[in-house]
């Protein structure tokens, strides 16, 4: 064997004299959610570094969204943060809506709002109650997973799919909110405050829970700015950054919400900044619905029988439906070139997509701007001279997920 | 603060040395030369009144057809409190694709870099670490650059010469 193949096998000379341990946190731990890797190097309880390793689950989604057109390549954005799909589908839409130049009926727009903060409202509940169970209380979670499950519901109700759910078209909705959709709304939404304050009042005021979480994986503003971080990460070191209220799409300026900020930036001012975004969610959805109310409810998709996909008994029976099918199923439609950069407010920060398009029936050049990718660079300098449990819980906090990491 | 303002305290400051400048989707770009990339983004940094202090991303292009710069690095950058983003771009050859990190400015900066070395192969000279991240380190070669084509061999039916646009 080569000394490249057996290189990693072989202890380092002072690995037998030094007076520290390396610890291997991942790559398939429980505590990292995740397949990334960390090595600490830890002194007792206290970690003195660690190094990160990534790539685990690189499926080159923007090498194969190269061949694919535009269409095709909404499935991609599912798995990127798959805790909040449908915000990843809106995004890459809108992104493409843009270089088209394509506006949507305001009621697309609200009805992609409410969604939207459905899927921000479930990504932080596990964000949250993932943070809970690495402290030790696996009694949130369980609770707070059944409002999730009625969340997917609802997602399931409009697309068929709950985790990767490719939501949505490139001009609307595929169809119509059901009644049975609605109906699956309007009572989530009146179970939503009772649950959201049940997992206030398990956590918010615990002494145990706060004792754990205060303190622990802080980050200054400055830091967190200079390394990228956007999201509820970055508002928890009290920065008020939001694309939703900065870079306003899908008629968000409509909505009236406020951008909860911590000042700290530890687990606590995380969680909490987490915990208040709900309830803003929560806020935007009761207004998406109550403006959904006036608006003509047969309307689901722009008229723009170029990019979207006609209805199937009109393909049967029109020439021109069949046509556009044809086109935009074999991703034959018109596209423009031209270089955009669209960024829509993900879980965990902003999400960009770079596209660079020359006009041919798939992009050029597409880039996603993970935020993970970017703040989870911060990870090392949050945990050094902390605990161990500490980093535990800052990983957590930080909602660092694999599939948006890798891409 | 205006495109035409940021145009001209830039052209004012590096003159031929940035060009280009554009606004596309409500995103105002411009052009630099490489070798002057970190002076430059220093300046967007640190001039008051542009004050570009926030790294949104950083990623590259390849274009194959563009002789002797091939490899287009573009960055864009945010004022937060303006609310403004721009588009910064360079542009190096495929055969010696060296441009200066921009970590002595953005620590955001490093694993981006080291994305796009890893599938691109921009060497960004003075990175602290500049090793493969995503991708196995024993890979030899930069999978996005444009030689690579991702393509199904089995189909031959929906390449661009069938719809008229070969």
């Amino acid at each position: 064997m080569s000394d490249q193949h057996t290189q990693h096998i072989q202890l380092a000379e002072e690995s037998i004299q030094k007076q520290t341990t390396t610890l291997n946190l991942g790559p398939t731990h429980p505590a990292t959610h995740g397949i990334f890797e960390n090595v600490l190097e830890i002194d007792g309880e206290k970690v003195l570094s660690a190094t990160q390793n990534l790539g685990y689950i690189h499926r080159a989604f923007e090498k194969i969204a190269e061949r694919r057109p535009y269409g095709q390549i909404q499935p991609l954005t599912d798995r990127l943060n798959y805790c909040s799909a449908p915000i990843n589908n809106i995004g890459w839409q809108t992104t493409v809506e843009k270089l088209l130049g394509l506006k949507m009926p305001k009621r697309v727009d609200y009805l992609r709002v409410m969604l939207m903060e459905f899927a921000r409202i479930a990504d932080h509940l596990v964000c949250n109650s993932v943070v809970a169970v690495d402290t030790g209380a696996l009694t949130p979670f369980t609770y707070v997973f059944q409002i999730r499950e009625r969340i997917y519901e609802i997602y399931e109700a409009i697309c068929g799919a709950r985790l990767t759910t490719n939501i949505g078209r490139i001009g609307g909705f595929e169809r119509n909110l059901t009644d049975d959709c609605w109906n699956k709304v309007h009572a989530l939404m009146a179970d939503l405050p009772k649950a959201l304050k049940e997992f206030e009042t398990l956590l918010n005021r615990n002494r145990i829970f706060m004792d754990r979480c205060i303190g622990a994986g802080p980050i200054s503003a400055e830091r967190a700015l200079n390394y990228g971080f956007t999201g509820p990460n970055l508002r928890a070191t009290g920065v008020d950054y939001d694309v939703r209220v900065h870079t306003p799409y899908c008629s968000y300026e409509d909505f009236d919400f406020e951008i909860p900020v911590g000042s700290k930036g530890d687990v606590y001012d995380r969680f909490m900044v987490r915990n208040d975004e709900m309830w803003q969610s929560y806020r935007i959805i009761q207004q998406a619905i109550e403006k959904i109310k006036d608006l003509d409810p047969s309307v689901y998709h722009a008229d723009v029988p170029a990019y979207y996909l006609p209805e199937k008994k009109e393909v049967y029976t029109k020439m021109e439906a069949l046509i556009y099918h044809f086109k935009i199923v074999m991703g034959e439609i018109d596209i423009k070139a031209g270089e955009v950069y669209h960024a829509v407010e993900g879980g965990n920060g902003e999400l960009g997509f770079y596209l660079v398009s020359d006009g041919g029936r798939t992009p050029f050049r597409l880039h996603f701007r993970r935020p993970c990718f970017i703040y989870y660079q911060a990870y090392p300098e949050m945990i050094k001279d902390g605990l161990l449990s500490d980093a535990v819980i800052a990983l957590s906090s930080l909602n660092v997920i694999a599939g948006e990491l890798d891409a | 603060m205006t495109n035409e303002y940021i145009q001209q305290v830039l052209s004012d400051k590096f003159g031929t040395a940035v060009w280009g400048f554009e606004e596309t989707f409500e995103i105002f770009s411009f052009n630099m030369k490489p070798e002057m990339n970190m002076l430059v983004l220093n300046f967007l940094y640190a001039e008051e009144g542009l004050a570009f202090q926030f790294m949104t991303d950083l990623t590259a292009t390849h274009y194959p057809d563009r002789k002797d710069e091939e490899l287009n690095i573009v960055y864009h950058l945010h004022n937060l409190v303006a609310n403004k983003r721009i588009r910064v771009r360079a542009s190096v050859p495929v055969a010696q694709p060296d441009i200066a990190t921009a970590t002595t400015l953005f620590s955001a900066a490093n694993w981006m870099e080291r994305e796009t070395y890893d599938f691109y192969g921009v060497n960004f000279t003075g990175h602290p670490n500049l090793v493969r991240i995503l991708n196995v380190d024993e890979m030899n070669y930069f999978p996005m650059r444009k030689e690579y084509p991702m393509e199904d061999p089995t189909r031959t039916d929906k390449d661009d010469e069938m719809f008229g646009r070969g």
